[in-house]
C-alpha cells in the first residue's frame, strides 16, 4: 500500500509541475463548456431579413411588425425588386427575404393571401430553421387577424418533450463532459505512461520490487480523480450557468460517470502498452479516438441520420453510450431500469481493454 | 568453503527470432567485486544485463543473482539489486530530496530510514543547498553521482550500472569511480557496462563481449598479457580483429 501511495504522490507532482498538463486539465474544460454553450448553438437570434412590401397597407405592415417584434429577426433591407434581393443575398446582407405581393390586404380578407419567402440555403440547416420560424409566425398572425382558425387547415401542435425550449446547450453539456473525459483520461494517461517508457524510467520501476499493476494503478489514480473533478466542474457549470435540468438520480449519474472514466482510462492504458513514444500515443489518442468520438457519438450529428455503415461503426464508440446515459438521467429522469443496456456496454469496454492491456504488457516483458 | 558468488551465469542465451543476441555466456562475479562488462555497441551487453535484472526472459541457460535463480526468484532478486541505466537516472521535475524519497519508498523503506539515509547522501555529495532544487537544474556530473547514490539507496547486494559515465567529463568520471570503489569496499558488488576502455582498467575483473559471445575474461593485467598488449584499447582491437 505504501508503494502505491508513493507512485500516486509522484504522479501528482508531475502533473502539478507541468504547465501544459495543467492547461489541458483545467483550462480546456472551462473554455469548451463556454464555447459550446454560447457560440455553437442552433438557436436563431437576430437573423437578418429583407422585406419587399408591394402592398403597403395596414395588414402587411402588421405582419412585418409581428415578424420583427420577435427576437428572431432583424430588418436588414427594403429591396424593391427581385434583382435587388438577389444582390442582397450575394452580398450577405440578409439570410431571408419576405415578398408581400400587391393587394395583400384585399386578398387576405378574401382568405387567399400569399406571401413568398426566399431563403439563402447555402447553410441548409439554418434555412430550414428560419423557414419554419417564419411559417409559425405567419400562421399565428393569420389566426390573430381573423380571430378564428381558417377552415380546411391542418395545424399540427408540436410539443417538444424533455427540452421544450430546444436549448442546444442541453445536448452540448453531456457532449462536452464526454469529450473532456476522453481527452483527459485517454490522452493524458497514455502520454503519462509512454513518457516513462520514453525516458527509460519505466525500466527502473520494473527492476524495482514494485508490481507492474501497482505502477499502472498508481499512475492512473490521479488522472481518475482529476477526471472526476472535471466532470463535476462541467456538470456544475451546466446546472448553474446553463440551467440544465437534473431530473434523475444524481447518485446514479456519478456512478455512471465513474464507470465511463474507467472505460476511457482502460483505453488510454491500452494505447500506452502498444506505443512507445509520447508522440505516437498522442496521435492515436487524438485522431483514432477524438475525431470519431466527436463525429460519431451523436454529440454533434444525430446517429439516426448517418449512413448504415457509420451507424454500425458508432457502436464501438464508448462515448455514444455514455451520451445516451447522461441524457437519459439528466433530461428524461430515467433510472437504471432504462439504462442497463448502455451501462452494460460500457462495462464491456472496461473488461475488454483491461484484459487486452494486461496481455500486451506481458508480451512486452518477455 | 568456496568464496560466495554474487552472480553466476551458465550458458545464458537470448534469441530474438533467428538472431542470437547473447550466445551461451558463462561467467561468475564474486561478492564485493567490481566487474566490468565490456563490448561494442550491439555486442549484447545490455541484453545480457536485462536478463540478469529480470527485464527479459532468457531463451536458455541458467543464472543466479545474489544467490537466487533468475527464473523462479525474480522477486527476491529485485529486492537485492540496484540499477542505474544510461537512459534515465532521476526524475527531472522532482527535487533531489523527492527523488530519494521516491526511490526509498519504492523499495519499501520506512520514512525514518529514508530521512536518515538521504541526509547521509546529501552530506557525502556536499549538495545541502541543492536538496530542494529540481534535478533538471543540477549539473550533469552531480546528477550522475546522485543517480548512483539513489541506485544503492536501499543498500542492495549488487548494483548494475549500465554505461553510467556516458557523456560525463573525465574529472567527474574519476570521482564516480571513486564512489564505486568506496561502495565495493563496503561489500557491494558492482556490475558495470561501459565502452570506455580506460575505465576497464579500474575494474577488478572484466569480460569482453563480441557478437553475443564472451571472448575474454580475467583481470585487466591477465588480459593484457594474454593478448600481448600494452593497454586495454589494444586488447579490444585484437579481439575484434580475431573475429573478422
Amino acid at each position: 500500500m505504501q508503494e502505491l501511495w508513493v507512485i500516486i504522490t509522484k504522479e501528482f507532482k508531475h502533473i502539478f509541475r507541468d504547465v501544459r498538463t495543467l492547461l489541458i486539465l483545467f483550462g480546456l474544460p472551462t473554455v469548451q463548456v463556454f464555447l459550446f454553450g454560447y457560440a455553437l448553438t442552433n438557436e436563431v437570434r437576430d437573423a437578418t431579413i429583407a422585406v419587399w412590401d408591394q402592398s403597403h397597407d395596414v395588414t402587411s405592415a402588421k405582419l412585418v411588425n409581428k415578424l420583427l417584434a420577435s427576437d428572431y429577426f432583424k430588418l436588414a433591407g427594403l429591396p424593391q425588386n427581385y434583382d435587388e434581393i438577389k444582390d442582397g443575398f450575394r452580398n450577405g446582407d440578409y439570410m431571408l427575404a419576405l415578398v408581400i405581393p400587391a393587394n395583400f390586404a384585399e386578398d387576405f380578407n378574401k382568405g387567399q393571401a400569399k406571401v413568398q419567402l426566399l431563403l439563402d440555403a447555402s447553410d441548409p440547416n439554418m434555412a430550414n430553421i428560419l423557414a419554419s420560424y417564419t411559417g409559425g409566425i405567419v400562421n399565428n398572425f393569420v389566426v390573430q387577424e381573423l380571430g378564428y382558425r381558417p377552415p380546411y387547415q391542418i395545424v399540427s401542435e408540436l410539443r417538444m418533450t424533455y427540452n421544450p425550449e430546444l436549448k442546444g446547450v442541453f445536448l452540448f453539456v453531456p457532449g462536452v463532459i464526454t469529450v473532456i473525459l476522453m481527452i483527459i483520461s485517454t490522452l493524458l494517461t497514455s502520454i503519462a505512461l509512454t513518457r516513462e517508457k520514453e525516458l527509460g524510467s519505466m525500466e527502473i520501476l520494473l527492476v524495482s520490487p514494485l508490481k507492474p499493476a501497482i505502477i499502472i494503478i498508481g499512475k492512473v489514480i490521479p488522472y481518475m480523480l482529476l477526471s472526476f473533478m472535471n466532470a463535476l466542474l462541467i456538470l456544475t457549470l451546466g446546472l448553474l450557468v446553463f440551467k440544465m435540468p437534473m431530473l434523475g438520480s444524481f447518485l446514479l449519474l456519478l456512478g455512471e460517470l465513474l464507470l465511463f472514466i474507467l472505460a476511457v482510462l482502460s483505453i488510454g492504458i491500452f494505447i500506452s502498452t502498444r506505443t512507445s513514444s509520447q508522440q505516437v500515443a498522442m496521435m492515436v489518442s487524438l485522431f483514432a479516438l477524438m475525431m470519431p468520438t466527436i463525429l460519431l457519438s451523436g454529440f454533434i450529428f444525430p446517429i439516426d441520420s448517418m449512413p448504415l455503415p457509420l451507424q454500425i461503426i458508432s457502436n464501438i464508440i464508448p462515448a455514444k453510450f455514455f451520451i445516451i446515459i447522461i441524457k437519459g438521467i439528466m433530461l428524461q429522469g430515467v433510472g437504471l431500469e432504462a439504462l442497463w443496456q448502455p451501462t452494460l456496454v460500457i462495462v464491456g469496454f472496461i473488461v475488454v481493454f483491461t484484459l487486452a492491456s494486461v496481455r500486451s504488457f506481458k508480451i512486452r516483458l518477455s | 568453503m568456496p568464496e560466495p558468488l554474487a552472480i553466476e551465469a551458465q550458458e545464458l542465451t537470448k534469441k530474438f527470432g533467428d538472431f542470437t543476441a547473447v550466445d551461451r555466456i558463462t561467467f561468475t562475479v564474486k561478492k564485493g567485486e567490481i566487474f566490468g562488462f565490456l563490448g561494442a555497441n550491439g555486442a549484447g551487453k545490455t541484453t545480457a544485463m536485462r536478463m540478469l535484472i529480470g527485464l527479459l526472459h532468457p531463451t536458455s541457460g541458467q543464472a543466479r543473482v545474489a544467490g537466487y535463480d533468475i527464473y523462479h526468484d525474480t522477486e527476491k532478486i529485485k529486492h537485492n539489486i540496484g540499477y542505474m541505466s544510461q537512459r534515465f537516472s532521476l526524475y527531472n521535475d522532482l527535487t533531489v530530496w523527492e527523488n530519494m524519497e521516491l526511490f526509498g519508498g519504492i523499495y519499501g523503506m520506512r520514512d525514518s530510514e529514508i530521512k536518515q539515509k538521504a541526509d547521509e547522501v546529501i552530506e557525502k555529495l556536499g549538495i545541502g543547498r541543492l536538496k530542494n532544487r529540481q534535478v533538471k537544474h543540477l549539473p550533469l556530473g552531480f546528477k550522475q553521482k546522485l543517480a548512483f547514490s539513489v541506485a544503492i539507496f536501499h543498500e542492495p547486494q549488487i548494483v548494475f550500472l549500465d554505461e553510467p559515465t556516458g557523456g560525463v567529463d573525465p574529472i567527474v568520471r574519476r570521482q564516480f569511480w571513486e564512489m564505486i570503489y568506496e561502495e565495493a569496499e563496503r561489500g557491494i558488488t558492482a556490475f558495470v557496462t561501459t565502452h570506455y576502455m580506460d575505465e576497464a582498467e579500474y575494474c577488478n575483473r572484466l569480460s569482453i563481449m563480441v557478437d553475443g559471445q564472451i571472448k575474454a575474461l580475467g583481470t585487466p593485467g591477465e588480459l593484457k598479457q594474454e593478448l600481448n598488449s600494452k593497454n586495454m584499447d589494444e586488447v579490444f582491437l585484437k579481439l575484434a580483429r580475431q573475429q573478422s
